[in-house]
């Protein structure tokens, strides 16, 4: 079923993780990833790897739901993997060559498997993020993050209010799918066999109740909002502050460590005899 | 002959994850051909999940569901034809429409079933007829009606498919109280005319006690009880205690009874009030 996707789903908890401050969490998911790719040989990922795997420790999220976010992007792993293992051209003789057209070398098996499991690295550790952070508070950091660009008039709040509303109904718009999905199909729709035009038409009869039930929420959520007086970001408090404390800072102080000693790893083991490339 | 059966049918919403959720708890259930059955429980009761599995639009986590003695999900059954011949109603069903025309949208069901061009216009005519929509209704857009005349559109889209078996989950909810009565007793219409096995889901004692014969009481996912109105009434007490009410006459028959005036306890319908009220006062004890 449609529920089932869990990339950008949160699972409420109350572990350290969690708890930390959004704002934080951002800036230090984008460390994250700037340390995924400054990884330069396997002790590195190895290293960026240990760190993940103490976070999901630490965050109490369960190993089931790593492998379910892991799921949807297995078909872009795969092709990277394929193309790195055809393409790449090494220094020695090819492991394998038909005819000279294809040619897998030693290089190609190395920088497939390192391709490999930066990406799952990369969707794991983002993954953390938003299964360890509410929708709200994500949007509010960003809001919070972003609010130097108020100055040169960018729509900030405007922006932020947009991602929550979309974040909110997302949920909402999958179960209505859900729901419509099971009512035209006990009218015996057809919406998984046929080929690409057929489905196409099959899906029709879901689009058009989503839609026109679609607008009417936009609708009756814009009159909601102005009934209780909202005029957008001016001079409007929040109801929940973000707060940072001494954790945050602890957190991110880690976080440098763990990117210092990254460089450090770089600088002195070079290569370890694997070549580094870019996808 | 049973119609349907289920065995020890258990389903979980998102098995597997924090938000596992056990919605349907070991049910086991037969329902015979041509019975009229009410379904009660409260709210979050697992209703509208146990009646999803007649037509196999859930899959049971556990357990198995036969229709006319055919296993749903063995490999050799077409569920499309299971749902043609389990007609589901769902709660709501008015956020279903989606053709142009009212005639379109009633014939989308049959059209899926592959009749032909004639049937198909018999079909949704007759059953346009059987819930009271006008032909001049037919060639108007169903975004254009009121709640009660989409509700009437969306039953009549289920019936033109003259499924065995018709499930309608609170076909009656969120109407007044004249387009409930519409609803409710063109659906008692249409099962004395075809015999069809009804089951009707409603929060309303009063509904049904009024048209079903058996009454299914779910609570917490499971079965409470399955039995003929009389005897589900008989456990007044049991009922209320499980948050569910009884009809409104059978309580003020209570209060009577616990006053020491004894009517009988199986006064669920004001017809029957009046009756034994009458009686017991021809027998001269009143006054
Ligand atoms: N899509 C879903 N995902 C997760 N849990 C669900 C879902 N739908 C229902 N549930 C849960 O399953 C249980 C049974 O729900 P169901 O809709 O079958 O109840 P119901 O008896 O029809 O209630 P109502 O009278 O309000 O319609 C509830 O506890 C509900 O929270
Ligand atoms: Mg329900």
């Amino acid at each position: 079923m449609l529920k089932d996707i869990t990339i950008g789903q949160f699972f409420p908890g109350n572990s350290l993780i969690h708890r930390l401050d959004s704002r934080f969490k951002i800036i230090m998911d984008i460390a994250y990833v700037v340390m995924l790719f400054t990884a330069s040989n396997y002790l590195g990922l190895v290293a960026v790897g240990l760190f993940m795997i103490l976070l999901y420790i630490m965050s109490g999220v369960g190993l089931r739901l790593v492998l379910k976010s892991l799921r949807p992007i297995m078909p872009l792993i795969a092709i990277t993997c394929i193309l790195n293992l055809f393409f790449i051209r090494g220094s020695g003789e090819p492991l394998l060559n038909i005819g000279g057209v294809i040619m897998i070398y030693p290089e190609g098996i190395t920088t497939s498997i390192f391709m490999a499991v930066r990406i799952m690295f990369l969707i794991i550790g983002m993954s953390l993020l938003t299964y360890t952070t509410s929708p709200i508070e994500l949007t509010d950091a960003i809001e919070r993050l972003l609010s130097p660009l108020k100055k040169l008039h960018f729509p900030v709040h405007e922006l932020a209010m947009m991602m929550t509303i979309a974040l909110r109904f997302i949920p909402t718009l999958i179960e209505e799918t859900d729901k419509i999905m099971s009512a035209q199909k006990a009218r015996g729709a057809n919406l998984d066999t046929g080929g690409l035009m057929k489905k196409a038409k099959a899906l029709i009869p879901v689009m058009i109740p989503l839609f026109v039930s679609a607008f009417k929420r936009a609708n009756e959520l814009a009159l909601a909002m102005e009934c209780r007086c909202y005029r957008g970001g001016e001079g409007r408090t929040r109801m929940k502050q973000l707060h940072s404390g001494l954790k945050d800072y602890i957190a991110l102080a880690v976080m440098a460590l763990f990117f210092a000693e990254l460089i450090l790893l770089n600088i002195y083991i070079p290569y370890l005899g694997i070549p580094y490339m870019v996808p | 002959m049973s119609v349907i059966e289920l065995k020890n049918v258990t389903y979980k919403y998102s098995a597997g994850t924090p938000f596992e959720a056990v919605a349907v708890n070991n049910v086991s259930l037969t329902v015979e051909k041509g019975e009229f059955c009410g379904i009660i429980g409260h709210t979050g009761s697992g209703k509208s999940t146990l009646i999803q599995h007649l037509n196999g639009l859930v899959k049971p986590t556990l357990g198995e569901v036969y229709i006319d003695g055919e296993n749903i999900w063995s490999k050799d059954v077409d569920i499309r034809e299971v749902r043609f011949k389990a007609g589901l109603v769902f709660q709501y069903s008015e956020h279903q429409l989606f053709e142009e025309t009212v005639y379109k949208d009633i014939s989308y069901g049959p059209k899926n079933m592959g009749l032909s061009e004639e049937e198909i216009d018999t079909r949704v005519r007759a059953a346009a007829e059987s819930m009271g929509i006008s032909e001049e209704l037919l060639e108007r857009s169903p975004f254009d009606l009121s709640g009660g005349q989409k509700r009437r559109v969306a039953l009549a889209g289920i019936i033109a498919m003259k499924p065995e078996i018709l499930i309608l989950d609170e076909p009656a909810a969120g109407l007044d109280p004249i387009g409930r009565e519409s609803v409710l007793s063109r659906i008692s219409e249409y099962h004395k005319k075809y015999g069809t096995t009804i089951l009707l889901v409603s929060h309303s004692m009063e509904d049904i006690v009024r048209f079903a014969e058996k009454v299914l009481v779910m609570n917490k996912g499971e079965v409470f009880c399955h039995s003929p109105t009389d005897e589900v009434f008989a456990r007044q007490d049991e009922i209320i205690k499980i948050g569910l009410d009884v009809p409104q006459i059978t309580r003020v028959i209570m209060k009577l009874r616990q006053k020491g005036i004894d009517l009988g306890s199986d006064i669920y319908t004001v017809e029957r009030a009046k009756e034994r009220i009458l009686e017991y006062m021809a027998k001269g004890r009143i006054c």
